[in-house]
C-alpha cells in the first residue's frame, strides 16, 4: 500500500487526500465566499449598527462615540418619517405595477412560447441590463422632456388633456413631466421590470400543465383555476421579484435626483447624510430603516404562505 | 371497430339508433378523428363503454389511447366525430362542464394544498356545503385507506400514497365516468400488483364506470371487464379479456396481447391445411419427442430449439420450424429444473397442439390490421 502511494505523482496524492477528507474539501470550497461575506458584509453591517447608535454633535459636526438611541429618535421628526413613508409608498406602487406588467409576459414565456420565442424573450428582457442604469435613466429624461417622445405620443393620441390633469393632480403631479412623481414611478417600473419577470417566469415554469388540467377536470372555471392554483404557485416568484423591486427602489438615490419633485427619498437621504452633511449616524439609521422594512415585508409574505409552494 | 363485439350494426344503422342508445352506455365515440398538425392521433374510432364496467384502452405508446381518454375528459376537442357522455353530446363542452374525473399519470396533486384540501377541491369549486364536503372527503380518504394522512402535503407521501390521493380526489366527486391514465405506471411491480387489486375492488364497491388506459397487457387482462386494443389510432378489437386473448381478431392483437405466434402462407398450409394466417398461443403447444404420436385432431410441426428462457414458473422455448417460421412455446416447470430446461437448447423437437386452438387472424400487421367500417363515410 505504502509503496504504491510513494510512487504516485503529487497531483494524484493531493486529489486522493481530498477524496478521503470531504470536510477539508468542503471547507476550502466555502472559504473564499465565507471570507467575503464575513469580513466585508458582516463587517460593514456591524459598523452600520455602531454608527446608528452613535450621535452627531450639532455644533462641532463630529461623531460622538457614545451609545444612544437619540439618532433613531430623529426618525420621529415629520421631515424624516415622511421620507420613509414616501419611499415605502413608491416602492410598493412600483412593485405592484411590476407584478401586474410582468405576470402576463412571464405566463406567456412559461406556458405558450416556443423554445425559440422563449430565447428571444429572455434576451429581450435581459438586454436592458447590459447597459448602464444611468444611461437608461438619462435616456428616459429626454423621452419625458417637455418636447420629448412621451408628450408627443400623448398629444398624437389626443391624451394631452389627460396628461395635464395628471400633472396637476396632488400626489403624482409636478410642474413638468420630468419633475413629477409619475415619471419617477414610470422609470422605476421600467428599470426593475426584468427583476420581476425572471423569478415569476421561473415559478410558473414549475407549474405543469397537468395541474391546470386537473383543476379544470375537477370542475373549476378558468378564473377559479387562476385564483386557486396558478396564483398560489406563482407567489414565491412574485415575492422574490418584489424583494428586488422593493429593495432596489428603497436603496436607489440617483433617480430622485433626475426625476420627480424636490422631495427626498430614502436612498437619497443616506447618500446626502453620509456625504455632504457628514452625518454618518443618521445615514446609518436610514439604512437600518430600509433593512427593517424589508424584514417586515418578508415576515408578512411568509405569514401569507408565500413560501409554502416552494 | 374491427371485430368489436358491440358493433353488430352498420355505421348508418348505428347513427339512426343514436337516440335510443341512451341508458346503459356511459361513453360513446362516433367516428372520432383527432389530428395534431399532420399527425393523426385518433383515426376514426367508434366505441361504446357500458355503464358500470371496468373498460381498458390497451395499446403501445402513440396508439391513440391516451388521446381518446383526453377527448373524453375534454382536454382535447376531436377534429371530426362526436363524443357522448351518458347519452348527451359533450363534444363542445369544456372539461369543467363534463361529469367525468381523471386520475393523471403524474397524479397532478396540488403541491400547495394538503391531502384533504386536494380531495376537497372538486367539491369546493362546485360549492358543495361545508358539512357535506367534509363528510365526503373523510369517506373518500377512508376508501383509499389514507384517513390519517389528511394533513400531510403531497410531497410528504410515497408514490403509492400519492396515487391513492389522486384516486380519492377524483372519486369524491362521484363522476359518471372515472378516467385513469396509466395511473400505476410509476409504481414498482409489487405495489402495482397490490394497487391493481385495490383499484378493482374500489371500482366494484362504488359501481362507477372506469376507463383505464394502459400499455401493460397483463394489467388490462387482469382488471378489465372489457378492453379495446389500440394501434395506429384505430381500435383493432373490443372484447372481454378472454375473447381478446383467446380469439385475437388481428395479427397485431395476437402479438400485443400475449406473444405473437402467427403462421401464414406455405408454413400455415403445411401445418393447418390453409395458407390463411392463424395464431396459436404458446401455452397451448406441447413440446414432444420427434417420434411422439400425433392424433388426427392435432397439428404438428418439427423444428429445433433455438433459444431457452427460464422464467421460474415457466420456461419459454423459441423453436425454429423446419418448414420455416418460428413458434414460441411455454411449458410449465412441473418437474423440470432450470438445468434440464436449458439443456434442451439446439435439440430437434416435435411441437403438438390441438387443432381447435388455431385462431384465424387478419393478415396484415399494423395500421391496415383493422377492418374499418368508417372508411366510407369518414
Amino acid at each position: 500500500m505504502s509503496s504504491v502511494a510513494s510512487t504516485r505523482s503529487l497531483p494524484l496524492r493531493v486529489s486522493a487526500f481530498f477524496h478521503r477528507h470531504p470536510a477539508v474539501r468542503l471547507a476550502l470550497f466555502l472559504l473564499p465566499g465565507l471570507l467575503w461575506l464575513g469580513l466585508l458584509y458582516l463587517g460593514s453591517l456591524g459598523s452600520l449598527v455602531l454608527y446608528s447608535l452613535w450621535l452627531l454633535e450639532e455644533f462641532t459636526g463630529l461623531v460622538v462615540r457614545r451609545f444612544t438611541l437619540s439618532t433613531f429618535a430623529q426618525l420621529a421628526q415629520p421631515a424624516n418619517y415622511e421620507i420613509v413613508l414616501r419611499t415605502v409608498g413608491m416602492a410598493a406602487a412600483v412593485s405592484i405595477a411590476c407584478a401586474l406588467l410582468a405576470f402576463p409576459i412571464s405566463y406567456y414565456m412559461a406556458r405558450y412560447a416556443s423554445p425559440r420565442m422563449k430565447t428571444f424573450l429572455y434576451i429581450w428582457v435581459i438586454m436592458p441590463l447590459w447597459t448602464s442604469y444611468l444611461v437608461r435613466a438619462l435616456a428616459w429624461r429626454s423621452v419625458m422632456a417637455g418636447e420629448g417622445l412621451f408628450m408627443w405620443a400623448m398629444e398624437r393620441l389626443g391624451l394631452d388633456g389627460v396628461m395635464r390633469a395628471l400633472l396637476g393632480a396632488p400626489v403624482v403631479g409636478g410642474p413638468t413631466l420630468v419633475q413629477s412623481k409619475f415619471s419617477l414611478f414610470v422609470v422605476y417600473v421600467y428599470l426593475w421590470l426584468p427583476y420581476m419577470i425572471l423569478p415569476v417566469q421561473a415559478a410558473l415554469e414549475r407549474v405543469p400543465l397537468s395541474y391546470l388540467e386537473a383543476s379544470d377536470d375537477l370542475g373549476a372555471r378558468p378564473g377559479t383555476t387562476f385564483r386557486r392554483i396558478v396564483l398560489p404557485l406563482a407567489k414565491p416568484g412574485l415575492v422574490a421579484g418584489s424583494i428586488f423591486t422593493f429593495s432596489l427602489t428603497l436603496g436607489d438615490f440617483i433617480l430622485p435626483q433626475i426625476f420627480g419633485t424636490s422631495e427626498f427619498y430614502l436612498g437619497q437621504m443616506v447618500y446626502v447624510q453620509q456625504g455632504v452633511a457628514g452625518n454618518l449616524p443618521l445615514a446609518a439609521v436610514f439604512t437600518f430603516v430600509a433593512m427593517a422594512v424589508m424584514l417586515v415585508y418578508l415576515a408578512i409574505a411568509k405569514r401569507a404562505g408565500a413560501f409554502e409552494a416552494l | 371497430m374491427g371485430g368489436g363485439v358491440t358493433s353488430t350494426q352498420t355505421p348508418t344503422e348505428r347513427s339512426a339508433a343514436r337516440i335510443e342508445t341512451g341508458p346503459g352506455v356511459a361513453v360513446r365515440f362516433e367516428g372520432v378523428v383527432k389530428r395534431f398538425g399532420d399527425v393523426v392521433a385518433v383515426d376514426g374510432v367508434d366505441l361504446e363503454v357500458r355503464e358500470g364496467e371496468f373498460f381498458s384502452m390497451l395499446g403501445p405508446s402513440g396508439s391513440g389511447k391516451t388521446t381518446c381518454l383526453r377527448l373524453i375528459a375534454g382536454f382535447e376537442a376531436p377534429t371530426e366525430g362526436r363524443v357522448f357522455l351518458d347519452g348527451r353530446d359533450v363534444t363542445d363542452l369544456a372539461p369543467y362542464e363534463r361529469d367525468v374525473n381523471t386520475v393523471f399519470q403524474d397524479y397532478a396533486l396540488f403541491p400547495h394544498m394538503t391531502v384533504e384540501e386536494n380531495v376537497e377541491y372538486g367539491l369546493k369549486v362546485k360549492k358543495v356545503p361545508k358539512a357535506e364536503r367534509h363528510r365526503r372527503v373523510v369517506e373518500a380518504l377512508e376508501m383509499v385507506r389514507l384517513a390519517d394522512l389528511g394533513d400531510r402535503k403531497p410531497s410528504q407521501l410515497s408514490g403509492g400514497q400519492r396515487q391513492r390521493v389522486a384516486l380519492a380526489r377524483a372519486l369524491v366527486n362521484r363522476p359518471k365516468v372515472l378516467l385513469l391514465d396509466e395511473p400505476l405506471g410509476a409504481l414498482d411491480l409489487k405495489l402495482r400488483q397490490a394497487m391493481q387489486i385495490e383499484l378493482k375492488q374500489i371500482q366494484q364497491a362504488v359501481g362507477l364506470t372506469f376507463i383505464y388506459v394502459t400499455h401493460d397487457q397483463e394489467e388490462a387482462l387482469t382488471m378489465s371487464d372489457r378492453l379495446a386494443v389500440f394501434n395506429h389510432g384505430k381500435v383493432e378489437q373490443v372484447g372481454t379479456p378472454a375473447e381478446v386473448y383467446e380469439r385475437p381478431a388481428t395479427a397485431f392483437v395476437a402479438g400485443f396481447v400475449g406473444t405473437s405466434n402467427v403462421l401464414e402462407g406455405e408454413v400455415a398450409e403445411r401445418i393447418a391445411g390453409s395458407p390463411a394466417p392463424f395464431t396459436i398461443r404458446p401455452e397451448k403447444i406441447h413440446l414432444a419427442e420427434l417420434d411422439a404420436p400425433v392424433r388426427p385432431d392435432e397439428c404438428t410441426a418439427t423444428g429445433h430449439v433455438r433459444e431457452v428462457v427460464y422464467i421460474g414458473a415457466l420456461t419459454k422455448y423459441i423453436v425454429s420450424l423446419d418448414g420455416g417460421g418460428e413458434l414460441v412455446v411455454f411449458q410449465q416447470n412441473l418437474t423440470t429444473s432450470s438445468m434440464e430446461a436449458l439443456q434442451v437448447r439446439g435439440r430437434p423437437v416435435r411441437l403438438v397442439w390441438n387443432r381447435g386452438n388455431n385462431r384465424p387472424v387478419e393478415r396484415a400487421q399494423g395500421s391496415e390490421g383493422s377492418e374499418d367500417p368508417e372508411e366510407g363515410d369518414a
